[in-house]
């Protein structure tokens, strides 16, 4: 057992060291420098040259990587090509908004899909079923910019109840933030109880289906008995990885729904540094969202070892 | 003896294809899928036919087509500038499924390709590209996405390729693990005992067996790429103006939905009608071919 969780742990370090090497070295490939693109076309041969060299971009690559991953480890994330800021301070902020955002919407998205998933599971091809889970995949295969344009169209231009987009400062209190992102907690709940609702849903009609509660049923068990002594534990089993998945992506992927209410989170930030080719900044951002993917599923790896024990013995 | 084999697995294989087209077009939503698929490429086939205005041109300012109101002329009313939405939104599927069609055949051919030579090959090759996926899975692809289509450019090859690559990578953990099912199993045995070469057993042995995932990961992959690729150009990053796209025409249309929604709904209804239509393509194909997406659940 504590092989395996060393194991897991050891992993999830070797991701992490990949995926710096691999963004690095993808950051560094590309033709095109903060230089070129603080200088824009006015850049001169000179001035480029006098750019680089206050900002030590012409060292060998091991060299820069090295540097990079020491100060990385140390906290520091180093200073923004554009408008020499500290990169701590500009993505700490954002990263905060952004986890306001995923939080609220887990915490609503979640019981919401977990309650239809069984529910759905439950009442299996009923029409109740048939209607929540066509709208489900509605909403998982349609892109999040077209569901938050629909809605946006709904509730804030024809029903005028919420704004449509986020007005607040990016340092704004907590307390700001929440009125500003109805809408985009709207989207996001939707979108993410679709993901975890099939697959609760999946899972119960598996489990309900199996012998062991067959043979419940037969032997006179009453049905809601099976429903939560029996079959919700072995069916919510499953679902864990989902749901982390689902909070990871979240966290990483809500770019879109950002950009749609122009929300001062990460994935806003993201793209304009992208835009700005602002490389430190890239690269902290894209370090900071695969540390997250790999601690939530590192964390999703081991509740799953620990709440199932056919897993745990198998193994180890 | 050759002859007769070739002749066997020609039959065989043909009689999968048509099967698994019979078994698409059997149920309802099956056909309605394909129905959708074909009605948009039918309109992109026969855009400059079909559409009755030029997608591009920009009527003169006095004629007071910006915004205008859907017409008997304009069905479905004009754009800021006054230009066809109906022949912008018909024209606008010609790059989705271009981008989309090519990018997920170089998707699924290079990543079942490395994946069943990875399951075949096993030991440390294997452990080490694995690693490496898993790295480059753990960063959001859009980010990927975002970075080299911002510096190398949003020429449409280059969209191709990137989606192409970046698409290839869950499908090859898929295409390799589905693999290892049949390595040990005797014929792959034998194929190797005969010393016949990798290529070989990859294309005679291997490709019959995982073909229908092969199929059925191509189709969800082909969904989900329209999805990114939309996305992209709703945020800029695809195709350059004034080409007609609709990630483009909704992203320019938002704020102006109040007044003019005529011109965020015809490419908002566009592209859920062909994603709606590859789903449902999707799903059919796998229950046809024994592989439901949803584990074995009806829907």
């Amino acid at each position: 057992m504590g092989r395996l969780i060393l194991q897991r742990l050891f992993f999830a370090l070797l991701t992490m060291v990949l995926v710096s090497i691999i963004a690095f070295v993808a950051t560094e490939a590309l033709p095109g420098d903060a230089c070129t693109a603080y200088l824009g076309r006015d850049a001169t041969e000179e001035g480029l040259a006098i750019c680089r060299e206050e900002r030590q971009i012409n060292r060998p690559i091991y060299v820069k990587y090295a540097e990079w991953v020491t100060a990385f480890v140390q906290g520091d994330f180093g200073t923004s090509m554009l408008g020499d800021r500290d990169i701590g301070e500009i993505v700490g902020l954002r990263l905060r908004n952004t986890a306001i955002l995923t939080a609220v919407s887990s915490i609503v998205g979640i019981p919401i899909a977990i309650f239809l998933g069984v529910f759905t599971g439950l009442r299996r091809d009923k029409p109740s079923d048939v209607a929540i889970s066509t709208t489900a995949i509605a909403a998982m295969t349609l892109p999040e910019f077209v569901t938050a344009t629909v809605l946006i169209y709904i509730f804030s231009i024809r029903l005028d109840l919420f704004p449509a987009i986020a007005v607040m400062r990016t340092d704004a209190p907590i307390m700001d933030v929440l009125p500003n992102i109805t809408l985009p907690v709207i989207v996001l709940v939707f979108v993410m109880t679709a993901h975890i609702m099939r697959m609760v849903r999946t899972s119960v009609i598996n489990v309900m289906t199996s012998d062991f509660v067959q043979m419940a049923k037969l032997k006179g068990v009453p049905y809601w008995e099976i429903v939560f002594k029996h079959m919700l534990p072995n069916a919510l089993l499953p679902s864990i990885p989902v749901i982390a998945l689902t909070i990871a992506w979240l966290l990483g992927g809500v770019v879109i729904i950002e950009r749609v209410f122009n929300f001062p989170g990460l994935g806003n930030e993201m793209l304009e540094a992208i835009a700005d080719r602002d490389i430190p900044l890239v690269l902290a951002i894209a370090m900071l969202l695969a540390g997250v993917y790999v601690t939530v599923n590192l964390i999703s790896d081991l509740l799953t070892l620990f709440l199932n024990p056919k897993l745990r013995t198998m193994r180890s | 003896m050759t002859t007769i084999t070739t002749e066997i697995n020609q039959e065989k294989k043909r009689s999968r294809a048509v099967e698994l087209l019979i078994g698409v077009t059997r149920t309802a939503s099956g056909k309605f899928g394909v129905g959708l698929l074909l009605i948009h490429f039918i309109l992109a086939l026969g855009a400059p036919i079909i559409a009755p205005h030029d997608p591009i041109f920009v009527p003169d300012s006095s004629e007071g087509l910006k915004f205008a109101a859907p017409s008997a002329d304009y069905p479905l009313g004009n754009d800021n500038i006054g230009r066809d939405v109906l022949s912008r939104t018909i024209f606008g599927g010609r790059v989705s499924l271009l981008v989309t069609v090519l990018g997920t055949l170089i998707a699924i051919g290079w990543s079942s390709i490395t994946g069943m030579f990875l399951g075949l090959v096993g030991g440390r090759t294997d452990e080490v590209v694995m690693r490496i996926v898993d790295a480059i899975q753990s960063i959001p692809m859009l980010l990927f996405l975002l970075l080299i289509i911002s510096v190398v450019g949003t020429e449409i090859w280059i969209l191709i390729y990137t989606l192409g690559f970046f698409f290839g990578i869950s499908p090859l953990r898929i295409f390799r693990n589905a693999t290892l099912d049949f390595v040990a199993k005797d014929f792959i045995l034998a194929a190797r005992a005969r010393g016949e070469s990798l290529m070989t057993i990859l294309r005679r042995e291997l490709l019959p067996n995982i073909l229908d995932i092969v199929l059925v990961e191509g189709a969800m992959r082909w969904s989900w790429m329209l999805l990114a690729f939309s996305s992209l150009s709703f945020l800029g990053f695809g195709v350059a103006p004034p080409t007609p796209d609709w990630g483009l025409m909704i992203s320019d249309s938002r704020g102006v939905m109040s007044i003019a929604p005529w011109w965020t709904f015809s490419p908002v209804v566009a592209l859920s009608t062909l994603i709606i239509g590859i789903n449902l393509t999707a799903d059919a194909l796998a229950k046809a071919s024994g592989l439901d997406r949803s584990q074995g659940a009806p829907v």
